[in-house]
Parts: C-alpha cells; structure tokens; sequence
C-alpha cells in the first residue's frame, strides 16, 4: 500500500517538475508582456495544480505554500494587482522553493524560513480584505471540483408563481448552460390554452441534459433562490469515472428512468411494429415533449461518449525511458539479423526466399524509423530552459540580453537531448560573457543597448542544425591568432583560414578572456563543448564578424542508436564512417601518391588536402593496391582524406559499444555487426584527424 | 445594456462597499438610503434593473420596500436582492413572501455579490 502511495507520489512529482518547467516559461514571458492575460491564466493554473494535486498526494507544506502564490495570481487574474518586476521575482523564487521542496522529503529549519520570507513578502502584496476574499473563494472552488465530466438529467418544474417574486427562468437555464455543454427541451404539456393563460404563471417545465465536471454542488447553486419555488431533481446518468454500462439505452428505458411511463406500458406497446416514442403518443401515454426530451438525453450521451472516447484515444501515455532503449536495442538486433537474412537470400537463387527477405526487411525499415520516431522529442523545452540562464547571467553581468528562439518544434532523439544541454549551457554563457558587449559599449557602437541571443534548431537530412547566434562584438580574429601562437597551438608562420583560427577557440586550455569570471572563461569550457559534441557525432563550426556577432552551428545526428556509415576495406577488415562528415569519394593511384613526394597530402582539384592511410595507421596487410581511394571529410571547417582501399557502399550502421578495455582506444568510437556476422570498426575521425595533427607538429 | 442598479442601505458605508463592487462589474448605480427614499428614486422616472436592499432601515424597510415594490406597474418582474445576516432567517422568509427574488447573507465578498446579481441582470 505504502509502495502504491509512493508510486503516486513520485508521479506527482514528474508532474510538478514538468508543471514548473511551464510555470518558469509562462513567468518569464510574461515579464516582457505583463497584461497578457492568458499567461496570467497559465501561471495560474500551473500553480493551482500543484496547490491541489500537492494536497492529494500529502505535500502539505508545498499545498500550503503553493496556495499563497495562487491567491496573489488569482488577484492577479482578476486584475486586482499588477503584474511588476518584483512579482516576477517573487514569484520566480517562490517556483525555485517548490522545486526544492520536491526534492527533499524533510524540510530543514532554514528552508522553512526562506518559505516563510517568500510567503510573507507575497502576503504584503495584497490587502487583508483581498486575502480573506481570496481564502474564502479558495475554500468553495475545492468543494465544488469533481475533477471529471459527468452527465447529469435535471427537470426543473417551476411552480406557476416563480416569475413573481423576479425570477426568470431563462436566465437561470442561461447559467446552467456556463457550466457545461447542455440541451434543453421545454415541457409544454400543461400549458393551458390561450383563453385561460395567465402570462404572469410559470406553465412550461424543462428538462435539461447537462455535461459537466462542476459538481453536483455547482448544479444547486443555481437553483438555489428557487429551491421552495420548483421542483428540482437531479441525477446522475452518466460517470465516466465510473461508467457501469456500455452502450446506449433504448428510448423506452429512458421513459421509465424518467418516471415518465411504467414498465407495464412500456411492455404492452413493444409487441406492435412501429417506433416505441410514436407509439406511446398515439396511445396518449406520454406527451410529445417527453418523448423529445428522452431522445436528447440518448442523443446526448451517445455524444458525450463519443467525445470521451476520442479524447481518451488522442491522448498519450507515460513510459519509462528504459523500455524504449530496450526496444531500440531489440530493433537494433534485428536490423543485424536482417542484413545476415538479406546477404543469404542472395546467395541461394531462390525466388521465394527472396521475395519474403524483400518483406522482412521492408518491415525492418518501417519498425525502426517507428522506433526511432517514438524516442524524438522537440527540442524546445531544452530551449525554454535557457531563458532562465540567461535573463539571470545577463542581470549579474549588467547586460541587457534578450533571447529569442526559433524551431522549438524541431525534434531530436531523447539521449542526444540529454547530452545536449551542457554544450548548449556552455555556448549561451559564452555569448553572454564574451560575445555581447555592455549597454553602453553597444551603444557607442551604435548598436541598440539590448543585446540579442538567438537560438534556432532545424531539420537537414538525417542532421539537425542548431545555431547559437548572438550580436555581440565578434570574435576577434587576431587576438586569437596570438593567443594559439603563444599556447603553442599552431607556429608563428602558420597561414590559416578564418574558419581554422576560429576553431583554435574549442581547443583544449585556450581562453581570450581577459579577466577570469565566475561565469566562464575559466579556460574549460570550449574544449569541454566540442568534447561533448564530438561523443554526440556532431560537428561544430564558428562564424563571425567582428564588431557585428557571432554565430556557434552544431550538426547533430537525429539519433545516436542507428546511424548513416559509409562501409569501407583495408586488406580485408571492415571499417565505417560516419557518412555524416564525408563530402566525397575519389581515385588515389600511384601517380598521384608519387607526386605528393611522400608527404600525405594529395591534390583534389586544385586544392591541396592532407590525407591519413588508414592501411598504415592501423599497420594492415603489406602489398598497397595499384588504386586506392580517398573519403574526404570535413572536419572542424578542413578537409581530410582517409585512404582506404575500397569503398563498398552506405550502410545502416547499428552501434554497439565496444567494451571497457577498449572503449579508450582513441580514434574508434564503436563497432557494427555486418550482415555476414563480422565486425566493423567504426571510425572517430576527428579523434584520428587531431592524432595526425599532433604527430604532424611534433616530428 | 449592463443596467442600472437601485442600492437601498441606510449605512453610508455599506452603500459605498457595494456600489464599488457593482461599478467594478460594469453596472450603473444609483442609492437610496431607505424604503421611502428608493420609491422616489422610482417616481423620478429612471427605470431600475434591480434592486438590491438591506432589511433593517428607518422610514421604510426592506420587506415593505419589495411589497409596494410588487404593486408597482414596470416592477412586477424586477429582481429584487435582500442583504441579510445568518441570523435573520425569519425576515428572510418575510421577505420572500413579499416577493423577493434573492438573498445574499452578510459578510459577502465583492465577487460573491456579483455571482448573485449576474444570476439576475446581464
């Protein structure tokens, strides 16, 4: 039991975290538009949430503590009090304590006064007569909520003097209507006839079908003038959280449930052929009105139901995280065993064989890209995280930094999301440290005084690209050019591209900064990115224009589990590369080897592009084919050939981790199963690239 | 048309407390400070769209108020709302029997009063 409870309560909390993930966005923009009233809504609703569910679930003090805030934002809906800097702040601090309290299952005697200091600096925002109003309305929404729909039959027979004393009952049908989805129908049955009518007498009845997750209570409230002036009945007919039968009932069950036959009339009719309701009018059983009332109320719920069922089919359901990895593993197996199936089916000439391979591995295809769909999320809740950091970094610094964002709905596989953060968090604090300038410098540089982060993210191929761009002053391209000389990171004659002097930042112990501050330039932090992209299979590539900004590109893999390889031979072991990073495939033949004088660097159209021989890296075989071939990559902005000695094709490379004794090896980030069974070694060529270079300077 | 609200008290604050409220919700006001008083505000001509009146007041009461009140041609009809305490049921029965529409018992917050009078006026 307590194992369920425990349960429940952790699901509350991934539902909090997630709420004040929400809450923190919805406050913050609406620090910048403080009249919208639909953020006010949302922060409100978020924190009402967690104020009621938290009371559910016995987090008292966060129910209690929640309940000030929302009393301050209901004064706010109601425009009572304005939203201010100092609100935000507040209420900022106020969600960081929450969060805190979720974490820890005791509260400490300091962690209680910070509540009590919050609490009581929100309180002194609203007046007393406000607060008990507030505290008073609080009260009645709690018991008034049901938390689901529910359908309920309400008649509503007024007696003859009810317009008298002012009431109308238009009105009171008008109300009922602001609680739900209703239907209607006027009895008219006693009506007298236009001679004897009094126009100041109530003749019509009504019965209303009404749909709502208000409560039984909020139905009475209604009537509750006209309780000794009417007959009232209310009752439940339908209860989606707890709905005993399926189906629709028959229009003659709804008669009897009404009241409005007996089941010894209902019985004599059915016998004869014809519609029960025309039936039981004609034989003067119940009147027209009765009739039309009950098909409503069948009509009705088959609505509501139809409407449940939709609702419950659209919405999603909770998994752990595991149990996708799991299945992407599973999936992973197969595509291998699949590629082994393809292979055989190739060898043995057999039509059959080879027609249901063909299925298999249409099937295969569909299955992981279904897979891999499932584990894709957008990444825009990594982007809402930033706006925090960087409207309280920019605070601290005494910079004025807006951050805008595009592609949001752009969406990644969840690992690659996961490891994405603390790039990310490291290029946004750089941008702030370094990139823009302080109000007053950006304006003598006729720049407006409010800098601009712009983080966007969109699809390319099986690549997402995200840029980090802001308009700060630019990276300035000779100080680092010293920097890299003085460091020992390239010689005093060396001549290189704009796009190579820019990557020298992401090496390892390089820092312009000119004073170390607590915000970054503490020398780690480049190095420590392109680290992290480099394991994510990604690339990273800098811009900029002095004076005008700069802007950071990553090129990320959809998904880590699968990934597009190029297969390759060298003497007759397999390799892959990551096709994510080769611009193209060309000949390498003895002339040209010959003309290159030893050196490994080759001419590729006029361009001179340095080249690995993976047969000597790797010290395989010892006769050297007559042609060989070059894979040129990209890397870090330069081009780099890898010899090898065939291409064979793209492949769908499943990666498998190699183990624990292997995993350091530099230059090999994973290994594939091929479809024969063999293993290929999958290439990490940036790592092998960095090797050469280092080799390269040191000789 | 949000209508004008008769607002019959003979305690001056009571009549600003709830005026506030309704001018809040978007409603015009008028006061009377007793029975006799809001009748004359009637004669004057300016047509009310209800009447909200407290029970215990000098020259004229509520309950008398809403009687005559009914008597009158144009206000046959007319919502009329009693402010009452917990502790005045049985005037509250008086004033039903007169012709009350409604009842709001004191103390009410400004956005209660206005949940009973939307009930009544749009």
């Amino acid at each position: 039991m307590d194992n369920q409870m425990d349960r429940h309560r952790e699901a509350f909390r991934e539902e909090a975290f997630e709420l004040l993930t929400e809450l923190e966005t919805a406050l913050l923009e609406l620090e910048e538009m403080p009249d919208d009233a639909e953020l006010i809504g949302r922060v409100f609703r978020a924190m009402h949430t967690i104020k009621g569910s938290g009371a559910m679930f016995g987090f008292d003090d966060i129910s209690r503590f929640t309940h000030e805030v929302e009393t301050v934002f209901d004064q706010v809906r109601n425009g009572k009090i304005a939203v201010t800097k100092q609100l935000i702040d507040l209420t900022l601090s106020a969600r960081d304590r929450v969060r805190e309290m979720l974490g820890s299952s005791e509260e400490s005697s300091a962690a209680a006064s910070a509540s009590e200091e919050i609490v009581s600096a929100l309180r002194s925002l609203i007046s007393d007569r406000q607060q008990l109003q507030a505290e008073r309305s609080i009260r009645e929404e709690e018991s008034e909520q049901s938390g689901h729909e529910i359908t309920y039959r309400i008649r509503f027979k007024p007696s003859p003097g009810l317009m008298r004393n002012g009431t109308n009952p238009i009105m009171l049908l008008n109300e009922l209507g602001t609680l739900g989805r209703q239907r209607v129908v006027a009895q008219k049955n006693s009506l007298p006839r236009l001679e004897e009518l009094v126009p100041e007498d109530c003749c019509t009845s009504w019965d209303i079908i009404l749909t709502t997750d208000r409560g039984m209570n909020a139905i009475r409230d209604v009537f509750v003038f006209v309780e000794d002036l009417a007959e009232i009945s209310i009752q439940v007919i339908d209860d989606c959280g707890a709905m005993t039968e399926d189906g629709c009932k028959k229009l003659g069950a709804i008669l009897i449930e009404r009241g409005d036959i007996a089941e010894a009339e209902l019985a004599a009719v059915l016998p004869l052929q014809k519609k029960v309701g025309e039936l039981l009018v004609e034989k003067g059983i119940v009147a027209p009105d009765q009739v039309e009332a009950a098909l409503a109320e069948q009509q009705h719920i088959r609505e509501v139901r139809e409407h449940r069922e939709k609702t419950e089919a659209g919405s999603s359901i909770r998994v752990p995280s595991e149990k996708l990895d799991k299945l992407v593993d599973l999936v992973g197996e197969l595509v291998t065993i699949q590629a082994r199936l393809s292979q055989m089916a190739v060898g043995r000439n057999d039509a059959l064989l080879f027609s249901i391979t063909e299925e298999v591995e249409r099937l295969t295809a569909e299955l992981r890209d279904n897979i891999m769909n499932i584990r894709m999320l957008p990444i825009g809740s990594t982007f809402s995280k930033f706006r925090r950091l960087v409207r309280d970094l920019s605070k601290e610094l005494g910079k004025e930094i807006e951050m805008t964002t595009s592609g949001a709905e752009t969406e990644l596989d969840k690992t690659v999301i996961d490891k994405l953060g603390d790039p990310l968090v490291h290029l946004i604090r750089n941008c702030i440290d370094h990139g823009i300038e302080l109000p007053d410098e950006r304006e003598k540089a006729s720049k407006p005084g409010s800098g601009n982060i712009h983080l966007s993210a969109m699809h390319s191929g099986a690549y997402v690209v995200i840029e980090i761009a802001d308009d700060g002053k630019g990276l300035d391209a000779e100080a680092i050019r010293r920097k890299g000389i003085e460091k020992g990171l390239i010689t005093a004659e060396a001549e290189l591209s704009e796009k190579e002097l820019y990557s020298l930042i992401l090496a390892p112990g390089f820092s312009t900064a000119r004073t170390v501050t607590n915000v970054s330039g503490r020398g780690v932090g480049m190095d420590v990115v392109k680290r992290a992209i480099d394991e994510l299979r990604g690339t990273i590539e800098i811009s900029s224009r002095k004076g005008q900004g700069s802007t950071m590109t990553l090129k990320l893999p959809l998904t880590l589990a699968i990934i597009e390889g190029l297969l390759i031979r060298v003497a007759g072991e397999h390799f892959v590369l990551p096709l994510s990073a080769v611009l193209e495939c060309v000949e390498f033949s003895g002339t040209e080897r010959a003309a290159a004088h030893g050196r490994n660097i080759v001419n590729v159209r006029g361009q001179l592009v340095p080249f690995i021989s993976l047969r000597q890296k790797f010290s395989l075989g010892n006769t050297t084919p007559a042609i060989e071939h070059i894979v040129i990559a990209e890397i870090s902005g330069t081009q780099c050939g890898f010899v090898v000695d065939q291409v064979i094709g793209e492949h769908q490379t499943v990666i498998k981790s190699l183990g624990s004794i292997y995993r350091s090896v530099a230059g090999i980030s994973g290994a594939t199963i091929l479809g024969d069974g063999t293993v290929a070694l999958i290439l990490d060529m940036p790592a092998l690239f960095q090797m050469a270079a280092a080799e390269e300077i040191s000789s | 048309m949000a209508g004008n609200i008769l607002i019959v008290d003979d305690s001056a604050s009571m009549r600003q407390l709830v005026s506030f409220a309704l001018k809040d919700g978007g409603y015009d006001v008028t006061t009377a400070v007793h029975g006799k008083d809001a009748l004359d505000k009637m004669n004057n001509g300016t047509k009310f769209a209800m009447v909200i009146t407290d029970l215990n007041m000098p020259e004229m009461d509520g309950i008398e108020l809403i009687r005559q009140l009914r008597q009158r041609s144009g206000y046959k009809f007319t919502p009329v709302i009693m402010l009452t305490t917990e502790s005045q049921d049985q005037k509250k029965q008086e004033g039903k029997a007169a012709g009350a529409t409604g009842w709001i018992v004191k103390p009410f917050t400004p956005d209660q009063l206005l949940g009973v009078v939307k009930k009544f006026v749009k």
